[in-house]
């Protein structure tokens, strides 16, 4: 016990001299210390790896989520989280961000439609990798996309996410009937071309998405911090993702995609995530620049 | 001591205000500046070429770790929240703050937290309370705090609000504030 406590201070101390040395700041503060305590922690004692999160927002969620759980500072939820498996699984959940909606940012469908759909076409089958899909939405928007577009039985669509709860709801597909609204209207900008009613059944307070969506979607626990590539694909969608990793992470997480990319493969990122920060930079063209869709070089 | 960010925070009248502030600042201007205008998440980046032409400072609307640079301004994209990591930003599209994604509270404490006392927190005119958290912990982590006086602003709720609950250091009407941030930073280092 004594030995691996140690162990875990002289890891934690090399973590905190690599810090100094990549020349962030001078010395840091307390509070900054405790963050950095609590996120060794976690990964020590549940192997949770938030230790290349962007450490803003993360510290952002860590103390809301010690208001939200009656704690009054992050030691406290440190000596908490390491012995109470139930507050760790909490707070990994606090740690998450789960905004979506289907077809969220429209013009990103649009783009998809006028500038890969034409590409896809070429293919007589195509793979789709949605990253980090969470609750399902986006990955539901592009099957109905594809379905629209006359593509739907030609391709496979891949939809992973780290949290295996929201993996859940998405399987499921059915979704909150008051939400439909903002989706439909969501889905007339985005260039929908028939009913948005047509594919949901009302059910009580729920919209049930109509199962032949779900038909040609597998979806999987993946991380993409420590999870490595499991497919070549043809487009890769990760949106409002990799916001959340530093830019050392984001190289890593570059470098997965670019290598589980076919050539000529397309990338999708969220509307305010850019290649240019990363070292994959010359790696891709701009398909649609405004919309973050980038065709692999070769 | 040298003054190296100014976090801007406003909603209601802001385009006008950020105007008569953007267009008062030196091409030379040696900080930089970072700013939450509340906005329909579904706005393009009409806001920032607008307010371009008012100023011969570079205007971004901030991509994801884009690099801070003295002398350029940098606007809090639609739907995104804008934080402050020490030399560059990050977005999150974390639950909305006081009802705003962006929110100026998320971008003022970001920014006081990593730049501590080298940073100055500006509240122009607005119709919420949203910013006022913000100020407080910049102000406490040591950052000058101004605030646009409520007379002079289209929508005084903001501003008397952070008057109200923070020791504000210079409260002044609009068209002082960018002659103020000349000085603050101009008399910096020298």
């Amino acid at each position: 016990m004594g030995f691996r406590l140690n162990l875990c201070i002289a890891l934690t101390l090399l973590t905190v001299v690599r810090i100094h040395c990549a020349g962030s700041v001078g010395i840091l503060k307390p509070d900054d210390v405790d963050i950095h305590l609590l996120i060794e922690g976690l990964y020590h004692r549940y192997g949770y790896d938030f230790r290349n999160y962007a450490k803003a927002s993360l510290k952002r969620r860590i103390y809301s989520f010690l208001r939200a759980e009656h704690l009054s500072s992050v030691p406290e939820l440190q000596a908490q989280m390491l012995r109470d498996r139930a507050c760790a699984d909490r707070l990994l959940l606090g740690l998450t961000v789960n905004t979506t909606a289907m077809f969220r940012d429209p013009t990103f469908y649009i783009a998809f439609r006028q500038q890969v759909v034409p590409l896809l076409r070429t293919y007589p089958f195509f793979r789709i990798w949605h990253a980090g899909c969470s609750t399902g939405q986006e990955v539901y928007s592009m099957a109905i996309l594809l379905q629209e577009e006359g593509l739907y039985h030609r391709c496979r669509i891949y939809a992973t996410d780290a949290n295996d709860r929201v993996l859940q709801t998405a399987r499921q597909g059915i979704y909150p009937y008051k939400q439909m609204q903002e989706y439909t209207q969501l889905y007339l900008k985005a260039g929908g071309q028939r009913t948005f009613s047509e594919y949901y059944t009302a059910h009580y307070n729920n919209a049930i998405l109509r199962p032949f969506l779900r038909e040609r979607i597998v979806f999987g626990e993946h991380n993409l911090v420590t999870d490595g590539s499991f497919n070549e694909f043809n487009v890769i969608i990760c949106r409002n993702v990799l916001i959340y990793f530093n830019q050392a992470l984001q190289n890593q997480v570059h470098e997965l995609f670019y290598n589980s990319l076919c050539k000529f493969g397309i990338l999708g990122l969220g509307k305010q995530e850019t290649i240019r920060f990363t070292k994959y930079e010359t790696a891709y063209d701009d398909l649609a620049k405004a919309e973050k869709l980038y065709r692999r070089r070769s | 001591m040298a003054y190296e960010l100014i976090a801007i925070g406003t909603s209601l009248g802001g385009l006008s205000a950020l105007k008569t502030l953007l267009r008062s600042l030196p091409t030379a201007f040696p900080a930089a500046l970072a700013i939450v205008q509340h906005r329909h998440k579904e706005s393009d980046q009409g806001l920032s070429s607008f307010l371009q032409k008012f100023t011969g400072l570079p205007v971004h609307e901030v991509e994801d770790k884009e690099r801070i640079q003295p002398g350029h301004v940098y606007f809090a994209p639609a739907d995104y929240h804008l934080l402050v990591e020490y030399g560059y930003f990050s977005l999150s599209v974390d639950e909305p703050v006081s009802y705003a994604r962006p929110s100026i509270d998320v971008l003022l404490e970001s920014a006081s937290d990593v730049y501590n006392e080298r940073v100055i927190g500006v509240l122009l005119t607005g119709a919420n309370h949203d910013g006022v958290q913000g100020l407080r912990s910049l102000k406490a982590r040591g950052g000058m705090t101004i605030v646009q006086a409520p007379d002079t602003a289209e929508s005084p709720i903001l501003p008397e609000a952070a008057i109200a609950a923070v020791n504000v250091d210079w409260v002044l009407p609009l068209n002082d504030i960018a002659p103020r941030l000349i000085h603050l930073c101009g008399a910096a280092g020298v």
